[in-house]
């Protein structure tokens, strides 16, 4: 069984966003960058799948040439290899010609098993996954709270999350890509053993300019802003103490609350 | 401008986020084609202002299975410019297969939709809600509309016609075998009905500071809610999410700690009365909702509230 986990490269929740003097770019320079949140349990439960059935697990990313950290992380965590699809280009490219970029680099692999985290924490598509079932002519299933693999069938038992609570269990044919929601288990920290293991592991680089490939670019970005605040926000300051007389007062007087 | 606006059906009603995308639609062009894959609908669509109301019928449409759905909508993809989705866990699930068939960009959860000379503009937020993007569409696009962006009592009404068409999907190697829906916890809490509701999300920082919360729920007779993160830490059980996959919640005040307010959970909550929100981080998104905003350490904060709700 061959898995790749997608992983992406992404700002840490708690960063400052900065928008640059051209409004059509983020200013990234003061990031902390880090592994997107739900790609970290796509990782485990590629290495889960890993230990039950034998499989070799492969970590793609594309990103910049930091990305590799990402992959680094997930091989110290007991991933086999890493494939790093560098953008050496100044396109910023959307999603769809990012999923063919990612097909085209990996069509040769024949994977049983995409995992992705559902959606990045940056630009928050949450299309990657899906898209690249359908390049690839797999089947998939989106936001997988479990995975019950049948050897016998070859198919894999998902549990899908759905809204207002709502669960659905789907039958998927092998290939699939499966899109993985944060919690579906506990993702482990590398060890050190794990981390002086990684050294020795193999990443792949595929330099978007030598791809041959022509993006269409049909979706132009006019600009970038922060949101434009709808509502008033009274601001509550002062000591803690304060602080805790005010909302009180708020509660019990402006709302009527206690 | 040609747009067909698929409706999303749950168990026999249309699905309120369709309606939304509905209204989008009528607002950006006169020719807007209402789709449905479900009989059910029909007569409640026809009663708005659209050029016609297609029926796609065909057994294997009845629940949703994503490859069923897209090859239903190989047939329409020349004839209309845009198409209009309700940004539901359904599309996002579907749609996306469509995107990368025809080769035509999915933008995904746009907050606005213009239209001006034939030229399509969408905002779309990254970083957690913290930038808007506004994009320049060439040619057709498949979009789907936020939660809540479009008022449905804007819909224009007018009786429009109804059209039923047999879609064959015999060719469809159907690798993909939904099962029944099912709900996971029997009497979980409802949240929904809740005046006051106290919701702790990642600044609280230690599963043993989950007490601090609960002390100060009880205090103001409010119900507990949480963020996603607190879930999937197991710190509280999954029905006191709020949020697009947890509870959609419009209490009279919506008190939050440390809540983040990332877009999924803003789509829970943002319907509340007042939001009251306390989080160490100015830059926090929930403070673009929050009608009352406390920038400090709920640590510190709470514990003091407690003791003076106490005397």
């Amino acid at each position: 069984m061959k898995i790749c986990v997608l992983v992406k490269q992404v700002a840490d929740k708690n960063d400052e966003i900065n928008l640059n003097e051209d409004k059509l770019s983020i200013n990234e320079s003061n990031f902390n960058l880090t592994t997107n949140e739900s790609d970290n349990y796509a990782v485990e439960e590629a290495l889960l799948l890993k230990e039950k059935y034998n499989a070799e697990v492969v970590i793609c990313s594309f990103g910049k040439e930091s990305a590799k950290q990402v992959i680094k992380d997930a091989l110290s965590k007991g991933a086999d290899r890493g494939l790093l699809i560098e953008n050496d280009t100044n396109h910023d490219y959307d999603i769809l010609n990012i999923s063919k970029l990612i097909k085209n680099s990996i069509v040769e692999e024949k994977f049983d098993i995409i995992l992705s985290g559902l959606q990045s924490d940056d630009q928050g598509n949450g299309q990657l996954g899906v898209l690249l079932a359908e390049h690839l002519n797999m089947s998939h299933a989106s936001l997988v709270m479990e995975t019950n693999f049948n050897s016998d069938t070859n198919t894999i038992k998902v549990k899908r999350e759905l809204e207002n609570g709502w669960f659905q269990w789907s039958n998927v044919d092998l290939p699939t890509s499966l899109t993985i929601q944060s919690g579906i288990n506990k993702p482990r920290y590398a060890s050190l053993r794990g981390i002086m293991m990684m050294k020795k592991k193999t990443i792949d680089t595929i330099k978007v300019s030598e791809l041959s490939t022509n993006p269409e670019f049909k979706i132009n970005l006019k600009s970038l802003y922060v949101p434009q605040k709808t509502k008033e926000t009274i601001k509550i300051e002062g000591a803690d103490d304060e602080i805790a007389d005010q909302i009180i007062n708020v509660l019990k007087n402006e709302l009527g609350l206690i | 401008m040609k747009i067909l606006v698929f409706i999303q059906v749950d168990d026999n009603n249309i699905n309120r986020m369709s309606l939304e995308a509905l209204a989008c639609g009528q607002n950006l062009s006169q020719d807007v084609t209402a789709l449905t894959f479900n009989e059910s609908a029909v007569n409640e669509l026809t009663k708005f202002k659209v050029n016609e109301v297609l029926h796609f019928k065909n057994d294997k449409l009845f629940n949703y299975s994503p490859l069923f759905y897209a090859k239903a909508m190989e047939s329409l993809i020349s004839e209309y410019d845009i198409f209009l989705f309700a940004h539901t866990y359904e599309t996002r699930d579907w749609v996306p297969r469509l995107s990368a068939r025809f080769d035509l960009p999915f933008i995904s959860d746009c907050i606005n939709v213009n239209s001006e000379n034939n030229l399509i503009t969408v905002t779309r937020q990254s970083y957690q809600g913290k930038i808007n993007n506004d994009l320049a569409i060439e040619g057709k696009a498949f979009l789907s509309i936020q939660s809540g962006c479009y008022k449905t009592d804007l819909l224009k009404l007018e009786q429009s016609n109804s059209r039923a068409i047999e879609v064959d999907l015999n060719t469809v190697l159907n690798t993909i075998r939904p099962e029944e829906k099912f709900k996971e916890q029997k009497g979980g809490v409802d949240l929904t009905s809740a005046d006051l509701i106290v919701s702790v999300g990642r600044g609280i920082a230690k599963e043993e500071n989950i007490p601090l919360a609960e002390e100060l729920t009880n205090l103001l007779n409010a119900e507990l809610g949480s963020s996603r993160p607190i879930v999937d830490y197991g710190w509280l059980p999954h029905d006191r999410q709020i949020g697009s996959s947890g509870q959609v919640v419009s209490p009279k005040l919506y008190f939050s700690l440390g809540v983040s307010g990332a877009i999924q959970h803003q789509v829970g909550m943002k319907g509340s009365d007042k939001i009251m929100a306390i989080n160490k981080d100015a830059n926090a998104p929930i403070f673009e909702i929050a009608d009352y905003a406390v920038i400090g350490d709920l640590l510190e904060i709470v514990p003091k509230l407690i003791n003076k709700l106490k005397d």
